[in-house]
């Protein structure tokens, strides 16, 4: 037996048993992905509404706007169809003790707890995004897509991906300090919110500090208004070190909560056991 | 009669009781609340900047941020964690049982626990919604009219009332559906959308505009926030307030019937 286990093995495994389990409960599947891809639609709803009364929110044109929440929903539909499932169990691990046993497996704790449930009803989300891409893409004017715009963007979207799940792995991981961290997907909820905005909205006096923050400290204005820009708007100068500082930013954010990760485990005092 | 009211006034000092154990996640999760508003500011002021005329429907800039924070008191008021899943979860677990044995009306104790919720839940979240208040008041057109106000504070508590006995009534459908979060769902997102808890109804196109004034859902948020900002007035107001009123009374009625024909039919599952 080698003494490295196969990630990717472990990984297929992962989500063959996730799948089997969603499929177990095939109406219940059904629903959460209805419940799921509604609450978009309703979100898409409104900016409808907002644009009955103006041309461009922010020079963001109504067609480029719907790119930009395409974008949004491939990122969030992967990132709670990932993610999200094995953040909330980790903060409940902890509390319980549970976590005891993915500390004696033979492979990387933070691999494990971050891939170990694969909740596929949030893909539901990814193929309404498919859609609303195709849709909105041929209806904006004057855009011709490159062969590298069709190319990065993917990798891009993978990137702001990236950049959340480190994000929140640094947040589940404080509940090892905090005992209980129950208001994570609330507090996670009301940060990703400032993604979902392009970052032109944020100006003036509060607006640029905040833009600041949220791109350089925090890079979440990144995840979305990155790969957003380059089907939508690839012309402006802007962008180009935008899309530099997008893997710069891709990289700190993985190392930077593999760090927190690491440092809450050494504080990890088993419970309940 | 003396000792009934000594009953239901232990019954909410226990709910105060048990709620202010939490007393810090709430303060802290109140403030947190706000967090949405900002983006809602930064947006819609670069849609009033695009969109080169100071005024949406009747609604300038400040107005349409004046209008989301009314409507974050409104939800304060009209919104109701956990109520209908709960009853539900209850029904599922067999513990409203003891609504059937003990002699303590089960619609009695639900209003009662949830008056001490918002009672504590007002007490703590005054300080952030002033703050938040105090620190947005340029986007405010001033104090309205007392008789204005006394009709927005009339509006607030229909609105729990409402929001009270409609969720309520949801709840009780669980008598006859032992899995009811997925209709809660959809419940949850119409609320959101309707209530003007997103929007300021006045966006609507037509035919929608007028289905939502036939919906109970606008008077759990718009309605009060449209009443503090002048939006309703005169007789228009009074019509408001009564069209509440009457959802009111007629949910009351609905969710006991619901309850005594859920009773008739329950049989007892779990333990």
């Amino acid at each position: 037996m080698s003494h490295h286990p196969s990630y990717l093995g472990v990984f297929l495994t992962f989500v063959r048993n996730s799948l089997v389990r969603d499929m177990t409960f095939r109406a219940n599947f059904l629903i959460d992905t209805f419940s799921s891809m509604s609450w978009m639609i309703m979100n898409l709803g409104f900016y409808v509404l907002v644009y009955q009364f103006t041309p461009n929110i922010a020079g963001w044109g109504k067609f480029e706007f719907f790119v930009f929440i395409a974008t949004t929903m491939f990122v969030n539909s992967l990132v709670q169809a990932f993610f999200m499932p094995n953040a909330e169990e980790l903060s409940e691990q902890v509390r319980t003790g549970g976590l005891d046993f993915a500390l004696l497996k033979p492979i990387d704790t933070q691999f494990l707890v971050s891939l170990r449930r694969i909740s596929w009803s949030s893909l539901g989300n990814f193929f309404v995004a498919m859609l609303l891409l195709f849709y909105s893409v041929p209806r904006i004017e004057g855009l011709e897509l490159s062969f590298w715009q069709v190319l990065l963007y993917p990798v891009y979207i993978l990137m702001g991906v990236l950049i959340l799940y480190s994000v929140m792995i640094a947040l589940a991981a404080t509940s090892i300090w905090l005992g209980r961290n129950q208001s994570l997907y609330d507090f996670w909820f009301y940060i990703t919110n400032f993604s979902r905005y392009p970052m032109e909205i944020y100006q003036g006096t509060w607006g640029t500090p905040l833009r600041q923050l949220f791109t350089f400290v925090i890079p979440i204005l990144v995840v979305i208004n990155v790969p957003a820009r380059l089907i939508a708007k690839p012309l402006s100068w802007e962008h180009s070190w935008l899309a530099a500082f997008g893997v710069v930013a891709t990289l700190g954010s993985l190392l930077g909560s593999r760090w927190v990760f690491k440092r809450a485990l050494w504080s990890y005092r088993s419970a309940s056991s | 009669m003396l000792a009934r009211a000594e009953t239901w006034w232990t019954i909410l000092k226990i709910c105060v009781e048990e709620r202010l154990v939490y007393r810090g996640d709430f303060a802290l999760g109140t403030l947190m609340r706000f967090l949405p508003i900002v983006t809602q500011i930064f947006l819609w002021t670069a849609v009033f900047a695009s969109a080169g005329s100071g005024l949406i429907k009747g609604f300038t800039r400040n107005d349409i941020v004046a209008y989301y924070l009314l409507t974050m008191l409104a939800r304060a008021f009209s919104s109701m964690p956990g109520l209908a899943s709960g009853i539900a979860r209850q029904v599922r677990e067999g513990e409203i049982k003891k609504f059937l044995v003990q002699p303590i009306d089960l619609i009695g104790y639900l209003l009662l626990a949830r008056i001490a919720h918002k009672v504590v839940y007002y007490s703590v979240a005054a300080g952030p919604f002033a703050l938040v208040y105090y620190i947005c008041r340029s986007y405010f057109p001033g104090w309205p009219p007392t008789e204005v106000m006394v009709a927005f504070l009339l509006s607030l508590v229909l609105a729990f009332l409402l929001g009270f006995f409609l969720e309520a009534t949801m709840g009780m459908i669980s008598f006859w559906f032992l899995e009811v979060s997925s209709l809660l769902f959809v419940y949850m997102l119409f609320t959101f959308f309707f209530s003007g808890h997103m929007f300021p109804l006045e966006i609507l196109p037509e035919p929608w505009r007028t289905i939502v004034d036939f919906l109970p859902f606008k008077y759990m948020a718009y309605f009060p926030a449209a009443v503090f900002l002048g939006k309703v007035q005169g007789t228009e107001l009074v019509h408001g307030l009564m069209i509440q009123t009457a959802w009111v009374l007629g949910f009351i009625v609905l969710c006991r019937m619901t309850m005594q024909a859920g009773f008739n039919r329950y049989s007892g599952y779990g333990g």
